[in-house]
C-alpha cells in the first residue's frame, strides 16, 4: 500500500466508504433480523437446552448434595460408613417431607433397576428409624437390597451433576460400577441395530429416489415449458398434501387386503393365500419414504439438468461418441452437483424420518427417530432421548461436512 | 488423393417437416464440392439450420436422400458419420479442460496417447492456443472458446466440418478477425466446410459459394461476387447488401433491355433478369453505389431527385433522396472533398446504367 487515498473532500476513502455503506448494511440487517431472532429463540436455544439434558443431572445433585459430597471420600470397595448412611438418611427424610423422593427414585432406577421400589419402601419406613446410629443395618432391615454395595455405588454415581453414560446407552454400551465399559447383554441390545437400519434405509431410499428421479428430471428439463410445467406439478403434488394423509393412503394401498394386493390377486399374479407382506416391515417404509422424499431429489436434479445445453450431447455424438458414451462421459458428470445435492437432502431427511416408519414400518421397519420418540413419550428417559438426538444431529453435521468437503455447499441448487 | 468430387455431399429432393403441416425444407437439391467452403445464408426460419442438422444427423429428412462421399447417410446415426461440428454456443464440455475437450473425439476413436498429444498440440498451434491445454472452458474468453470449439471439430481430421453460426456470440471486431482466421484454416487444411449464418457480410467474406435460403428453398447458389452483383430474384437482391427498388410494369422487352414504367409514369431502362414478357409486373433493383450524382457522360437513366436527409458515416455519407416517388432512395457518397457540397433540400441529377439496374420478379 502506498499513499492513503482520499476523496475529493479530503476524507479517507476507506472511512468515507464505510459511512456510505453503513445505511445499506443496517437495512440489510434489519430485514434479516426478525428471522434471525426467530431462529435463535425458537430453534438454536431450544435445541441446545434440549441437548443439555443428555448430560444434565443437576437436580439429583441438588436433592442429595450433602450425600454426594460425603460419598466423594468413600472409595466404594467396602460398604459405606456411618457418615454416608446418616447423611443420606437425613436428606432422604427431607425429600420425603417435600414429596420429592419419587423423582430421585425414577432417576436412580436408570442407574440400577429396582431402585424405585427400594426408595418407596424405605420412604415409608423412615419414621421408624432409630436416629442414634447404625443406619446401614437399619436400611438393610427395611430392604435387603441396601446390603448390596452396588445400590450404594449407583447412589454415588447417580448424584453426579453431569455424566455421559446416556451416550454409551445410545450405542448399547454400559459403564459397570468399577468404571469399565462393556456392551450390554445381547438380548437387550437394540439401538445399534436401529442405527444401522436407519443408515441402511436412508441410503436405500436415497438410491431409490435417485433411480426414479434421474429419468424424470431429465424429461422435465428437455420438455417444452407447457408440458414440463404440468409434469412438475405432478412431481410437486405430494408437497401440497399432508404427510399424514399420504402415509395413510400408502397404508390403504399396501396392506394385506389393500388395493395393490387385491389387484395382484385379481390379475392372478399372486395367489390369495400368498398376498404380499408390503406393510409393517422394511418394504413399506422403503416404498412410502421413497415416494414422499422423491421431490427433494427431483428439484435439485432438474435445476442442474436445465442448465446443461442439449448441444453438449450433440457435440459429443458428432465427435463419434455413442449416445451411451456421451451420456456417461459428458451428461452424467455434469449432473454430479444435482445428484449430490439431492442425495444429501434425501439422506438427511431420511435419517430423521418419523411419521412414515411409525405408521407403516411396524416393528421391523422402525427407525432411530421412533426410538427417540419412544423414550420421549413412553419411557420418559429424556436424557437418553436427547443423547440419541444429539448423536443424530452430529451424524447429520458430519454428512454436511463431508458434502462441503467433497462437493462444496455453494454448488447446491434447489430450483 | 484423387480428383476432388463435385458432389462430395449431395442433397437429393430433400423435404423436412416437423409438424406434418408445414415444410421447413422443400425439395432441396444441393451439391457440395470437396474442399469447398459453402455457406448456407438466410433469415431465421429459412431452413438453413435444419439443412445443416440433417447433414449432421440430428434431424431425419422427411423425404429424399442425403449422400456423403457417395454413400446414402439417412440411416447412419450422427456418431458414425465422422463429421466435425462447431456449435452456435461452442458446446465445450465445461467439466473438461481444453486438452480433455480436444482429446474426447480422439479417445472415442481409441487413438493411442502419444498421438493424441501430438495431434492436439498441432491443432492448438493452428488456432494459436498453445499453452492453454490445462485451462477450463470457463477460464477462456469468448474468442478463445470459439477457437477451442473449432480445434475440437478439426482435431480428428474429419472430411467435412459443419459450423452453425459459430461467430454469432462474439463482438464485432473479434468476429471479423475470426472470419479471416477460419478462412485461412480452411485454405490450409482443404477440408470441406458447410457454414450456416444469417450474417451476409460473414458469408461474402468467407465462402467459395453461398446458398441463399428463404422459405425452405435455395434462392440462389453462386459465388459471393455474383451473388452481390447479379442477384437472380428480388429476395436475394434485398437480402444481400443494400438495395434501392422501384416497382413497375414492363412496357417493352428488347434484347438486353427492358423498358419499365414506374407508378409515376416514368420509364426506366433496365436489364431484364427475371422478366419474360411485356405487361409483367417487375421490381427493379439498383445498388446505391451504382448511382452517379450529376453525371457528366451520356447515361441511359437520368432523373432529378430531392435530398431529404444526409447521414454522416465517417468514410462515406448516406444521402436519402426522393426519386420517382420513392422516398427511401439511398445514395452512398464517398467522403471526398468534391462531394461535400450536398445540402438538404437541394435538387440533384442522378444517373445510372441500364446494366446496373436489374428488372427482377415482383
Amino acid at each position: 500500500m502506498s499513499a492513503e487515498i482520499r476523496t475529493s473532500d479530503g476524507e479517507l476513502l476507506s472511512v468515507k466508504l464505510r459511512k456510505v455503506e453503513r445505511r445499506r448494511r443496517t437495512t440489510a440487517f434489519l430485514l434479516a433480523a426478525p428471522l434471525l431472532f426467530f431462529i435463535v429463540f425458537a430453534y438454536v436455544i431450544p435445541i441446545f437446552q434440549m441437548l443439555g439434558r443428555s448430560i444434565d443431572n443437576v437436580q439429583m445433585n441438588e436433592f442429595l448434595s450433602e450425600t454426594h459430597e460425603v460419598m466423594q471420600t468413600w472409595d466404594g470397595t467396602e460398604m459405606p460408613g456411618e457418615d454416608v448412611t446418616s447423611t443420606f438418611f437425613y436428606e432422604l427424610k427431607g425429600l420425603v417431607e417435600e414429596k420429592n423422593h419419587g423423582k430421585i427414585a425414577t432417576r436412580l432406577n436408570y442407574e440400577k433397576g429396582g431402585f424405585t421400589s427400594l426408595i418407596k419402601k424405605t420412604a415409608r419406613k423412615l419414621k421408624d428409624f432409630d436416629q442414634n446410629g447404625n443406619f446401614l443395618d437399619q436400611f438393610i432391615d427395611v430392604h435387603k437390597k441396601w446390603g448390596d454395595i452396588e445400590y450404594w455405588l449407583a447412589l454415588k454415581r447417580g448424584t453426579d451433576a453431569y455424566h455421559f453414560r446416556k451416550y454409551l446407552t445410545t450405542f448399547d454400551y454400559e459403564q459397570k460400577f468399577d468404571g469399565s465399559i462393556e456392551r450390554i447383554p445381547e438380548k437387550k441390545r437394540i439401538n445399534v441395530t436401529l442405527w444401522l437400519r436407519t443408515i441402511f434405509v436412508a441410503a436405500g431410499v436415497t438410491f431409490c429416489c435417485f433411480l426414479l428421479a434421474y429419468p424424470i428430471s431429465h424429461l422435465l428439463s428437455v420438455l417444452p415449458t407447457r408440458y414440463s410445467n404440468l409434469l412438475m406439478i405432478c412431481v410437486l403434488l405430494p408437497f401440497w398434501t399432508s404427510l399424514l394423509v399420504r402415509t395413510s393412503s400408502w397404508m390403504v394401498l399396501l396392506q394385506k387386503q389393500g388395493v395393490l394386493n387385491d389387484t395382484l390377486v385379481s390379475l392372478g399374479i399372486v395367489a390369495d393365500e400368498g398376498r404380499l407382506e408390503l406393510m409393517y416391515n422394511m418394504t413399506g417404509t422403503f416404498i412410502a419414504m421413497t415416494q414422499i422424499l422423491l421431490p427433494f431429489m427431483v428439484l435439485p436434479l432438474y435445476s442442474v439438468m436445465k442448465t446443461i445445453p442439449p448441444s453438449l450431447m450433440r457435440a459429443a455424438t458428432s465427435m463419434g461418441a455413442t449416445p451411451f458414451l456421451a451420456f456417461r462421459k459428458i451428461y452424467f458428470p455434469l449432473t454430479y452437483a444435482g445428484i449430490s445435492a439431492g442425495s444429501i437432502l434425501v439422506f438427511v431427511l431420511s435419517i430423521g424420518y418419523y411419521i412414515t416408519p411409525a405408521l407403516v414400518g411396524g416393528a421391523k421397519g422402525t427407525l432411530i427417530s421412533n426410538r427417540i420418540a419412544y423414550h420421549m413419550q413412553q419411557s420418559l428417559d429424556w436424557s437418553l432421548a436427547t443423547a440419541m438426538a444429539a448423536v443424530l444431529l452430529v451424524a447429520v453435521l458430519i454428512v454436511y461436512w463431508l458434502y462441503n468437503k467433497i462437493v462444496g455447499i455453494d454448488n447446491m441448487r434447489l430450483g | 488423393m484423387g480428383e476432388k468430387k463435385s458432389d462430395f455431399v449431395k442433397f437429393e429432393q430433400v423435404d423436412k417437416s416437423y409438424d406434418g403441416k408445414e415444410l421447413v425444407v422443400k425439395g432441396l437439391d444441393l451439391d457440395i464440392a470437396e474442399g469447398e467452403f459453402l455457406t448456407l445464408l438466410g433469415p431465421s426460419g429459412s431452413g438453413k439450420t435444419t439443412t445443416l442438422m440433417m447433414l449432421a444427423g440430428f434431424e431425419t429428412p422427411t423425404n429424399g436422400e442425403i449422400y456423403f462421399d457417395g454413400n446414402p447417410i439417412n440411416n447412419i446415426p450422427p456418431h458414425k458419420r465422422g463429421i466435425g461440428m462447431v456449435f452456435q454456443n461452442y458446446a465445450l464440455f465445461p467439466h473438461l479442460s481444453v486438452f480433455e475437450n480436444l482429446a474426447f473425439p480422439l479417445k472415442v476413436r481409441k487413438i493411442d496417447k502419444a498421438e493424441i498429444e501430438e495431434r492436439i498440440n498441432k491443432t492448438l498451434k493452428m488456432v494459436s492456443l498453445t499453452g492453454f491445454e490445462n485451462r477450463m472452458p470457463a477460464q477462456l474468453s469468448g474468442g478463445q472458446q470459439q477457437r477451442v470449439a473449432v480445434a475440437r471439430a478439426l482435431v480428428f481430421d474429419p472430411k467435412l466440418v459443419l459450423m452453425d453460426e459459430p461467430l454469432g456470440a462474439l463482438d464485432k471486431n473479434l468476429r471479423e478477425s475470426m472470419q479471416y482466421e477460419l478462412k485461412h484454416i480452411h485454405e490450409t487444411l482443404g477440408v470441406t466446410v458447410v457454414y450456416v449464418t444469417h450474417d451476409q457480410g460473414e458469408a461474402l467474406t468467407m465462402s467459395n459459394r453461398i446458398a441463399v435460403f428463404n422459405d425452405g428453398k435455395v434462392q440462389q447458389l453462386s459465388g459471393p461476387n455474383e451473388l452481390y452483383e447479379t442477384p437472380v430474384n428480388s429476395f436475394v437482391a434485398s437480402f444481400i447488401g443494400e438495395n434501392n427498388t422501384f416497382t413497375g410494369t414492363v412496357k417493352e422487352l428488347a434484347s438486353g433491355a427492358a423498358k419499365v414504367e414506374t407508378s409515376t409514369g416514368e420509364i426506366i431502362i433496365a436489364n431484364p433478369i427475371a422478366v419474360s414478357s411485356a405487361g409483367e409486373k417487375s421490381r427493379i433493383s439498383l445498388r446505391p453505389e451504382r448511382v452517379n450524382i450529376n453525371p457528366t457522360e451520356q447515361i441511359e437513366n437520368r432523373f432529378e431527385a430531392e435530398i431529404k436527409e444526409i447521414i454522416y458515416h465517417g468514410d462515406h455519407t448516406r444521402v436519402r433522396v426522393n426519386l420517382l416517388g420513392n422516398d427511401d432512395f439511398i445514395l452512398k457518397v464517398p467522403n471526398a472533398s468534391s462531394n461535400s457540397k450536398l445540402n438538404l433540400g437541394d435538387k440533384v441529377n442522378l444517373g445510372w446504367s441500364s446494366q446496373d439496374c436489374r428488372a427482377l420478379d415482383y
